[in-house]
């Protein structure tokens, strides 16, 4: 995620069309590769190359649009836009309750990212005006990506859970014990579940890994010190907002799978 | 004789396949009844309508008299038990899957219907068991209580899932092929407890099993199902000697000969 270089900053180097076109070379060696190997995946990376490409610049324009006009309007728009997306993503896979799941998954990213946001924005960084779109807009792309992969994870794992403890889960319901305390394993099991990549990767941050947002900053000109700051106030947002995300995916999806006289739902045919 | 269960007119669906027609049938209270009939014939689909782990598609369970839909559903599956085929054992030791049981939040009506008025017991409630006696009466040595679950054979999950059952304290017991996954020895053994169990808990036991000499040796009652019908239903000693049907003279008593 590149942050805009600050007035009197000189030190980044400006890339022109042409130099994309160098760089071009290198999709093109892993697009060789798999042909050589037979992968079947030359067309998926042309199409993935023209894809960011497109995508890239498109999103480029519209946030030096959206700082350039700088309206709270058009910024939430983009954000509903941004969270439409992820909801979409987060939701395709799954066959169990789709569409109260895509309700339930687009509620549980918007309280998420909404919670931690709003936090950071008010409390942390102190924005002004408060839709500053060079830091909201990023820092919601960052907050979403993660909160989707918590969303989609808690779901998928719950729906497995529930069909491999099915008769776990009916064996509590038998002894009078609510939904709730029937699906506490499976739900305790999602939960872990979509929350082990964040732990993670608090774990590894500066070690395996330097965040995309860090790295930007310090090529941007930033001093390394500044970036680091940024990226610890990151990691703890997409802590909270992954936790958040997951466990109102986890614990409003689970009702899907009881009826409401506190049976196990039918299994979907075939 | 006083009825438990009472099934009228259901029917049940499951996918697009009909498991059970037109079931009018009543269960009397403390007796051992068994529900037997070939693969198919619709017993589980009917036993778990009565613990309500499923609704009829049409049709009316009641149990003492009141239809299943009026009680709290948290209060009948604390007084009716229910023992699984294929026992599964919570984590942890023996005895906290019995603890487990035992300490699960009374029901409480502020969330669920309550009915018009309170559904009779069959009987007072006795005093709660412990673990270590409901242990017993399930025919488990109490020193096992320390085992993790997961470490105990099949005989001993079954047995161990019944004496969980017993810890709510239930007027009733429903057992679906208790037996069906065990050796013949180790399933003579838990049927004579089950039976002894009905016996020194005053319990209305309802048990599916496909073993006829089962359903002859530990049953008082027996409910004949075929095509998802009943076909008949009576004392244990009438249905296995003098049917009043053709098609249960040759289901109960062609077996009985193998």
């Amino acid at each position: 995620m590149i942050v805009a270089p600050q007035a009197g900053s000189s030190s980044v180097i400006s890339l022109h069309w042409l130099d994309l076109a160098f760089a071009s070379a290198l999709v093109l060696i892993a697009m060789a590769l798999s042909a050589w190997q037979r992968l079947g995946l030359l067309r998926g990376f042309a199409i993935g190359a023209v894809r960011a490409v497109v995508q890239l610049v498109a999103v480029g324009y519209v946030l030096a649009f959206l700082i350039t006009t700088r309206r709270w309007y058009l910024v939430l728009l983009t954000l509903l836009v941004m969270l439409v997306a992820a909801t979409v993503t987060a939701t395709e896979r799954q066959k169990h309750g789709r569409a109260k799941l895509f309700v339930i998954s687009g509620t549980a990213m918007l309280v998420g990212a909404g919670v931690t946001l709003t936090y950071v924005d008010a409390v942390v960084l102190r924005l002004h005006p408060w839709y500053d779109p060079q830091y909201l807009i990023p820092l919601f792309g960052m907050i979403i990506g993660n909160a989707m992969n918590g969303a989609a994870l808690a779901a998928e794992r719950l729906t497995g859970e529930m069909e491999l403890r099915r008769g776990e889960v009916e064996a509590y319901l038998a002894l009078g014990a609510s939904p709730a305390r029937a699906s506490a394993e499976p739900v305790r099991r999602a939960l872990v579940a979509a929350l082990m990549p964040t732990l993670n990767g608090l774990m590894v941050v500066g070690l395996v890994s330097l965040p995309g947002m860090m790295t930007g900053q310090v090529i941007a000109g930033a001093s390394p010190i500044t970036a680091v700051r940024y990226q610890i106030v990151v990691a703890f947002m997409l802590a909270g907002a992954v936790a958040i995300t997951s466990v109102v995916v986890a614990l409003w999806y689970r009702s899907t799978f009881f009826t409401a006289a506190e049976q196990l739902a039918e299994r979907r045919a075939g | 004789m006083p009825v438990s269960f009472s099934l009228r007119q259901v029917e049940q669906v499951r996918g697009n396949v009909r498991t059970l027609t037109t079931i009018d049938l009543d269960i009397p209270a403390g007796e051992v009844v068994a529900l037997v009939g070939p693969s198919g014939a619709g017993k589980t689909s009917l036993i778990r309508l009565l613990d309500r782990l499923d609704d009829p598609a049409s049709g009316t369970v009641s149990y003492q008299g009141a239809p299943l839909a009026s009680i709290p559903v948290r209060e009948l599956r604390r007084r009716v038990g229910f023992v699984f085929q294929a026992p599964v054992m919570f984590a942890g030791s023996v005895a906290d899957n019995l603890t487990i049981a035992r300490d699960l939040p009374r029901p409480t009506s502020s969330n669920l219907p309550s009915p018009a008025a309170p559904v009779p017991r069959e009987r007072a409630p006795r005093p709660a068991l412990s673990p270590d006696d409901a242990l017993r009466l399930a025919g488990v040595d109490p020193a096992l209580s320390t085992r993790d679950a997961q470490t105990l054979s099949g005989g001993e999950r079954q047995r161990v899932s019944i004496a969980r059952a017993l810890m709510t304290n239930p007027e009733a017991l429903l057992l679906d092929e208790p037996t069906s996954a065990l050796d013949p020895d180790v399933a003579d053994h838990i049927m004579a407890t089950i039976r002894t169990l009905a016996d020194t808990m005053q319990l209305t036991v309802v048990m599916v099993t496909h073993r006829l000499a089962e359903a002859k040796a530990a049953s008082t009652h027996t409910v004949f199902m075929d095509a998802g019908r009943v076909i008949e239903s009576g004392p244990t000693d009438m249905m296995f000697t003098a049917p009043n049907e053709t098609r249960t003279r040759d289901y109960l008593l062609r077996e009985d000969r193998e």
